[in-house]
């Protein structure tokens, strides 16, 4: 088993928790992990991706090869085709379709979407707005992982337990809004693939 | 799991590290941040710091090693450029507590203006280079590192890139050891480096070469791996075995491999791979420097091919993909970007007070020609992109000092140096003496946003001290001005700017407003406190 993943997004919107509840889970799950990420000049707004790689056998190279990657989770629209080259010829794209506009060239919506939607596999969704009709606007990033969460090939248990982990030094009430969130990003997937 | 760079801090520690002295800069900064939060320094038994630059950095990790305790210093590829001068008279000196120097490479320069291998500076100063392929090895060769630094009496290199720098996996770590109590060196006239002594010191060094391979030899970090093809060797070095591996999903390569991590090259191992097989292969992240020296400048021996024949490009990181192409491979590129898809470069932060300083300046320009502005390093390069378009140079640590002076000396008036505030301590307070000595016109703009921002936030040496320094380097308190960047004082401070400009002299303007993400932090940190129980 292995599962490749490359988690994208603009630096700043915090990608990295999503790498951390994932990497934790794999962790508990007894699988080997290994996760590059970006620091430095890039974090300043500019594109940023963490390549996470999770096995049941021992990972050589940091870096995922072209071709290989079984799903791109991306938190930004534009940011999911970013790293298209990566994925495999039957990988997922999971992606958040509230675009974050931080350049005067950003590209037409309709044209992303329709790049997007041109995606054989791919599950697109407004994790903003999901995240705000929770009342936690800023759980966003975990309704993103529960929407990849059944190509993960990760215990749903485990990613809960990560969850709680995670955010379990800010109180229960967080916890929860961060369970709530993931379990939405769930139930959109699991009605987008039935 | 820990970041590479988190391995070679927590093996420091364990390895009964007393000091650890760096100044930020990516991709090493992590390890220094990592000591710095550690139990240890914070109940004071490691003293971890930042230093103003790399070379006082190197300095005072050298005068630790003087003492008999062990040492680390750490930084980015161009660090090395900064500490040179120490870090090569290092070598002569030799180390008494363990040192090691922690260099970070970042090839394809995501944080940074050039991709130079710091392997070429631990040859210069003719000293014993660890390089790691994972976090695992990362932490075993500071151990090993130290044990080798004070059994032969010399500084170690580390060598490391970012993608080890940056990237997590399991470590296991060994039991700690304890500080090493002071004790100078048997011979205290070790360190003298006078003419004579020096002589005698360079003798030692370049005899001790020999004991450094045999080292190498028997380290235990460079493997030969047999394999049925004889027609073609691999030589990999640092990371690249990886890739190399990646390649191979059984992890049986056909072909025998060296795997190079300590330097300088075992020489047995390397002449077993070069006389049995009728062609080599070099993977190395980085420049080709096994690669130059197994080829020689004539290239009479076998074919060797890597990034010197076109193998491999020259520049930039290696991937596997790269690997599995210049392994005659397929490249399994999936599909193409679509057209859609535009770059984002970094920009500044909403609310940065580098925005207000560039929009004043830029206004403040206005009646000149463009091309005016030196800049330096650090968030406000860019000021290089749009919207602001406002600088016309980064080069290195300091230079928009020195560069405007030069500037302004072939006529070009006014000069504008804009710098931060961390990187006028780091190197710009010697070229700003050299420009009030000239009596040079030059308008030095020190962008006050008390931290170093770039790296994260780590605390910058200038707070609170800019203007006394100014003064004191013999710059007239009637042309240090501070401003507030805020946009309500937009006219203000571009009036403020303008009228320094028109003076022929030294000005120093200082835009003085705290980082956007550090005063967010802080303010997060005070309601936290302010927050009853």
């Amino acid at each position: 088993m292995k599962r490749d993943i490359i988690l994208a997004g603009v630096g700043g919107q915090g990608i990295l928790s999503i790498a951390a509840a994932i990497g934790m889970a794999a962790l508990d799950s007894g699988l080997y992990l290994k996760q590059a990420e970006v620091h430095g000049m890039s974090q300043r707004g500019g594109d940023v991706s963490s390549n996470l790689r999770i096995a049941d056998h021992e990972i050589a190279s940091d870096l995922i090869p072209y071709g290989q990657a079984d799903l791109i989770i991306s938190v930004e629209p534009m940011e999911s085709l970013r790293y298209l080259p990566y994925l495999s010829a039957d990988g997922w794209v999971i992606t958040n379709i509230k675009p974050f506009i931080n350049i005067g060239n950003y590209p037409e919506m309709d044209k992303l979407m329709a790049d997007i939607s041109s995606l054989k596999k791919h599950i697109a969704l407004d994790a903003d707005d999901i995240a705000r009709n929770l009342g936690s606007a800023r759980s966003a990033n975990m309704v993103i992982l529960g929407a990849a969460a059944l190509f993960l090939e990760i215990p749903a248990e485990k990613l809960r337990d990560a969850i709680r982990k995670l955010f379990g030094r800010k109180g229960e009430d967080i916890v929860n809004l961060n369970l709530g969130a993931y379990d939405a990003g769930l139930n959109f997937a699991t009605a987008q693939i039935s | 799991m820990l970041l590479g760079d988190e391995a070679i801090a927590q093996a420091a520690i364990d390895a009964g590290v007393s000091g650890v002295y760096a100044y930020p800069g990516t991709p090493s900064t992590e390890i220094t941040e990592f000591v710095k939060n550690s139990k240890e320094a914070r109940e004071g038994t490691i003293h971890a710091s930042w230093a103003a630059n790399e070379k006082t950095a190197m300095e005072a990790a050298l005068g630790m090693s003087y003492a008999g305790k062990r040492a680390m210093v750490c930084m980015k590829h161009v660090g090395m450029n900064v500490a040179a001068d120490a870090f090569v008279n290092s070598a002569i000196t030799g180390a008494n507590g363990g040192l090691i120097v922690v260099a970070a490479d970042d090839p394809s320069m995501h944080s940074s203006q050039n991709e130079q291998d710091s392997r070429f500076y631990g040859k210069f100063a003719m000293i014993p280079i660890l390089e790691p392929s994972n976090q695992q090895e990362a932490y075993d060769m500071v151990l090993y590192g130290f044990e080798l630094s004070e059994k032969l009496a010399t500084p170690v290199m580390l060598r490391i890139t970012t993608r080890l720098a940056h990237s997590r996996s399991g470590v296991l770590r060994m039991p700690g050891r304890d500080q090493n109590s002071v004790k100078l060196p048997s011979n205290l006239k070790q360190f003298i480096l006078l003419p004579a002594i020096a002589r005698k010191q360079y003798k030692t060094l370049v005899s001790k070469q020999a004991d450094f391979t045999a080292m190498s030899e028997t380290g235990g970090f460079n493997k030969f791996t047999e394999g049925p093809d004889h027609s073609m060797g691999i030589i990999t070095t640092g990371i690249a075995v990886n890739y190399l591996m990646e390649n191979f999903p059984d992890r049986k390569v056909p072909f025998p491999v060296l795997k190079i991590g300590q330097y300088p090259l075992p020489k047995s191992l390397v002449e077993k791979i070069y006389s049995e097989c009728d062609s080599l292969l070099l993977l190395e992240e980085g420049n080709p420097v096994v690669e130059e020296m197994l080829r020689g400048y004539l290239n009479h021996g076998k074919p060797i091919h890597g990034r010197l024949d076109g193998t491999i490009s020259f520049d930039g990181e290696l991937n596997p993909n790269i690997v599995a192409v210049a392994l005659g491979q397929a490249d399994t590129r999936g599909r193409n970007i679509p057209a859609t898809v535009v770059g984002r470069p970094p920009s500044l932060c909403k609310g940065c007070p580098h925005i207000y300083s560039y929009n004043a300046l830029n206004q403040a320009l206005e009646t000149w020609s463009k091309g005016r502005v030196f800049s330096d390093i650090g968030c406000y390069t860019l000021g290089a992109l749009e919207p602001f378009n406002a600088i016309n140079s980064c080069v290195d640590m300091g230079a928009s000092i020195t560069m405007a002076k030069g500037a302004s000396d072939a006529g070009l008036n006014p000069a504008v140096a804009v710098i931060g505030d961390s990187t006028f301590i780091h190197s710009g307070i010697t070229g700003l003496i050299d420009c009030v000595n000239d009596n040079s016109s030059v308008t030095v703009i020190i962008l006050d946003n008390a931290t170093t921002a770039m790296t994260g936030g780590q605390d910058s040496a200038a707070t609170g001290k800019i203007e006394n320094i100014c003064q004191g380097v013999g710059v007239d308190p009637e042309h240090i001005i501070t401003l507030n960047p805020s946009p309500k004082y937009h006219e203000e401070n571009m009036a403020a700017i303008r009228k320094e400009l028109d003076y022929k002299g030294v000005s120093v303007v200082i835009p003085r407003r705290e980082c956007i993400q550090t005063a967010t932090r802080n303010l997060k940190v005070a309601r936290k406190e302010a927050k009853p129980q």
